[in-house]
């Protein structure tokens, strides 16, 4: 790099070392923070078997490191902070979505194995025999509770729940005097229970775990409380966990994602594990996912071309309308035009949602009140079509306008002069000339648009959330639903729980399907050579 | 109705008489195309503007619904834009700030990454710099709202051990944001470094300025207009973002105005369209009055390959 640079004329290095001692310590430094961090979060993520975070997250950590150390790449340093987020949130995703295409990851299967080994192993019970603590309450103003409990061996401890066990002798709150049971009568601000006022508190003790993490002490019964046991425990040997309270072995599945026991039952939760290309058979081999899946595909395609046709002829329209200089009060028209196009998008579809909801809406109101009827636009599948290409015809014509007012205004009107000698009418122009060079100009723009809407989830979900519903469908399914915005409810809305592995199968189609019209757009336009030519 | 036709129908009659006087010497028929075309602009305004003009009519109208049907609201009131500012059930006025934070860290922060590697990709040849060039180009195929359920995983994953990059916070929407618009920003800003001579630089190179000087002290203020430019558009299209946000944030108190406005028409809660309304109103005005004084510049970009929602 420093060669070229040098080819190009400049007589300095690139920031040579030397000259900024204090610079290169700076950085040097902040690299050792940043590593020191890094290594922290790769091993507890790597220890938790979270390995698909773990990958980018050390891509990241060795490119800057790498690029921060070697002299000969530091114009790449200039990249860090857009190559490493884009690495994250758009290079990690793709691959994620692709991986977990083949998992079973959905509501139930969100962890790793190895978190929810953990989270078992975490698992307390009181167990039936062991040894135990002969038990008084107390309570404190605030209606907190703590315990007094004597081993078999006489010790004494004060525990208090989520605060480690103390020894009696190590307590800093002053301990009342001992009553005739042999137990204190108050520990600091805590009071000591008996009688009524204990019977009336059993039920809320009954469930209060005294002290910290695995050293937990409950009550079992009015005399005698218990130091509570971790409940499950995993055998790396057999790939099982096994159950202290039960005696209960499971074994993993790693075809299911569960611990399971010889009698065929899943211990909960499960966990993240391959299973092929099971998403993807469901998705093209079952009738009850093909159906939906087929009849939302097709709408996304209507809706995206028909959206585009629809926008570009009135944007059209409009442009050709007010391209004559003449034209009085030209601009003001056009600022007025563009309104739609400045609203945030939800708030466009959100107001019209408004006017043509039949109870409250304006639309639907006067409608109903002069013609006696008016088209079930939130509830009719057919009319829901109708009414998401009307809104999206509002939202959508400014920006058509705006592109062809720009492209007409470079079409050079000596074309049009020759043609007009030529004798040919308006209408011929238009469609010989105008229109032809328009597409031109503004056909790459125009597939943009196309993909653009071929994932408008926005209008589709701000509309009426894709409703009304296509009966019979296996996952949530509505029939103004695009792919994108099945995408979403099958992830986040299932009633039957998310199934993010089965979303992220139909995503990759939608990848596959985006990827085939780029590639065509790139050929239409030939933008791509152009492109690698000009870097 | 009525009303509405009034307006855009005295600005024409206005138009009209102004145009006799000065095109006397057009030809009829060319005056019959003029009046067509403001007939055109007078249909077209109007359903450009109904929408608008009635959510400002149904903000002051204190029955709470859309369907009165009068533009002037009878008994007009600011009622719905007190209840939006006082209703802790909705807090508006988080919601706004939370987005305006969102956005304004998005745009700065945004614009920092955008000009460094611009600046490196026009100023520096070094190994892989085309194919990290064509790269950029070549993710932004996918868009990133397809992959909501993959940042979902991120962030709910990461969350676990950095906190602050968890669900519910605000961390996680503006690197997200930045990811999904960084890249088609930075081969605009390049184009724009690209067009500024590179004799510049090099004579303050000789000087013995370091890149970084060079960066800061002459290239930045060159380049003042598009970073303005290019820090609206991230804002802009940060601020109206609503997909990523609605599965990133569930907690109220953390939504984004975008987010927050969907919550008063959605079945969850009581379908307030009177609050909704004034709320739309206020959250919009930032928005289009950037885009209204900045028109021309925005169009530039827009025709450059930027499509927004």
């Amino acid at each position: 790099m420093m060669n070229d640079i040098k080819a190009r004329g400049s007589s300095e290095p690139l920031a040579p070392p030397s000259r900024n001692v204090l610079g290169y310590l700076l950085r040097l430094g902040g690299l050792a923070i940043v590593d020191a961090f890094a290594v922290w979060f790769l091993y507890v993520l790597l220890r938790d078997g979270v390995w698909p975070i773990a990958i980018p997250v050390a891509l990241i950590v060795i490119l800057v490191n790498i690029v921060n150390l070697n002299e000969r790449l530091a114009a790449m340093r200039w990249q860090i902070p857009a190559v490493s987020i884009i690495l994250l949130i758009v290079v990690f995703p793709i691959a994620f979505t692709i991986y977990s295409s083949f998992t079973n990851y959905r509501s139930g299967h969100i962890l790793s194995k190895q978190q929810v080994i953990n989270q078992l192993e975490g698992r307390l019970y009181l167990p039936e025999g062991g040894p135990t603590f002969a038990w008084a309450a107390y309570r404190n103003p605030d209606g907190e509770f703590g315990l007094w409990l004597v081993d078999e061996a006489g010790n004494k401890f004060w525990a208090l729940p989520d605060a480690p066990i103390e020894e009696a002798g190590a307590v800093s709150e002053d301990i009342g005097p001992v009553d005739d049971d042999g137990y204190p009568t108050r520990v600091g601000e805590y009071r000591r229970l008996t009688g009524g006022d204990l019977f009336r508190s059993l039920e809320a003790l009954n469930g209060v775990r005294f002290g910290e993490g695995d050293e937990a002490v409950q009550i079992r019964n009015t005399r005698q409380a218990a130091t509570l046991q971790p409940r499950y425990q995993y055998d790396p040997e057999r790939d099982a966990i096994i159950d202290q309270l039960e005696g209960t072995v499971y074994f993993g599945n790693e075809e299911r994602g569960y611990f399971i026991s010889e009698e065929g039952q899943n211990l909960l939760p499960g966990y993240q594990v391959m299973i092929g290309t099971r998403n993807y058979e469901r998705l093209f081999t079952s009738p009850a996912f093909r159906g939906p899946f087929i009849r939302i595909f097709l709408w996304t395609i209507a809706f995206a071309l028909l959206s585009v046709v629809t926008t570009f002829a009135l944007g059209l329209l409009l442009a050709m309308a007010f391209n004559d200089p003449l034209l009085p009060g030209r601009k003001l028209i056009r600022s007025l035009l563009i309104i739609p196009y400045t609203l945030p998008g939800i708030i466009g579809v959100l107001i019209w949602r408004g006017m043509l909801n039949p109870f409250v809406g304006v639309l639907a109101t006067t409608s109903q009140s002069i013609f006696g009827w008016f088209p079930p636009f939130l509830t009719d599948p057919f009319w829901v079509k109708v009414g998401i290409l009307l809104v999206n015809l509002w939202l959508g014509y400014p920006y058509m306008m705006l592109i062809s007012s720009g492209a007409l205004q470079s079409i050079p009107e000596d074309i049009y002069d020759a043609a007009a000698v030529d004798g040919a009418n308006a209408w011929q122009r238009f469609w010989n000339i105008t229109l032809p060079l328009l597409l031109v100009s503004v056909g790459p723009l125009l597939i943009a648009s196309f993909v653009f809407n071929f994932n408008n989830f926005t209008v589709i979900f701000g509309y009426n959330e894709g409703r009304p519903p296509i009966a019979g469908s296996p996952t949530p399914a509505g029939h103004s639903d695009i792919l994108i915005s099945y995408t979403y409810r099958i992830a986040f809305e299932g009633g039957r729980g998310s199934d993010y592995a089965y979303a992220a199968a139909v995503t990759v189609v939608i990848f596959a399907i985006v990827a085939i019209l780029t590639l065509i757009q790139f050929r239409f336009t030939r933008q791509w050579e152009e492109v690698s030519e000009s870097v | 109705m009525s009303d509405a036709r009034t307006m855009p129908g005295s600005e024409q009659a206005r138009v009209r008489v102004r145009m006799g006087r000065r095109t006397g010497s057009i030809s009829r028929r060319r005056r019959l195309g003029l009046i067509l075309r403001l007939l055109v602009a007078a249909v077209a305004i109007v359903f450009a503007l109904f929408p608008v003009l009635w959510v400002i009519s149904a903000s002051f109208n204190p029955t709470g619904n859309l369907a009165t049907q009068q533009l002037i609201p009878r008994n007009p009131s600011t009622i719905n834009y007190q209840n939006l500012l006082t209703n802790p059930l909705s807090p508006f006025g988080s919601w706004l700030l939370n987005s305006l934070k969102v956005s304004v860290l998005t745009s700065v922060l945004g614009v920092i990454s955008i000009m460094l590697s611009a600046y490196s990709f026009s100023r520096f040849r070094f190994q892989g710099r085309r194919q990290l060039l064509l790269g950029l180009l070549l993710v932004q195929v996918f868009p990133t709202l397809l992959m909501f359920v993959a940042i979902f995983y991120l962030f709910q994953q990461l969350g676990n051990y950095i906190p602050f990059l968890g669900l519910n916070q605000h961390a996680p929407l503006i690197l997200t944001y930045l990811g999904t618009q960084m890249g088609i920003q930075i081969w605009l800003m390049k184009g724009f470094f690209d067009s500024i001579p590179r004799d510049i630089d090099e004579s303050a190179l000789v000087d013995g300025a370091t890149h970084w000087q060079i960066f800061w002290q002459l290239i930045f203020p060159l380049a003042r207009p598009m970073v303005v430019i290019v820090g609206l558009l991230v804002f802009i299209a940060s601020y109206n973002e609503f997909v990523l946000a609605s599965v990133l944030l569930k907690d109220v108190n953390q939504y984004t105005l975008m987010v927050g406005l969907y919550l008063f028409v959605s079945d969850a809660f009581t379908q307030n369209w009177g609050i909704f309304a004034a709320g739309a109103l206020l959250g919009s005005l930032p928005v289009v009055i950037i885009y209204l004084a900045l028109q021309d510049q925005i169009v530039g970009g827009l025709t450059a390959g930027a499509v927004k929602g």
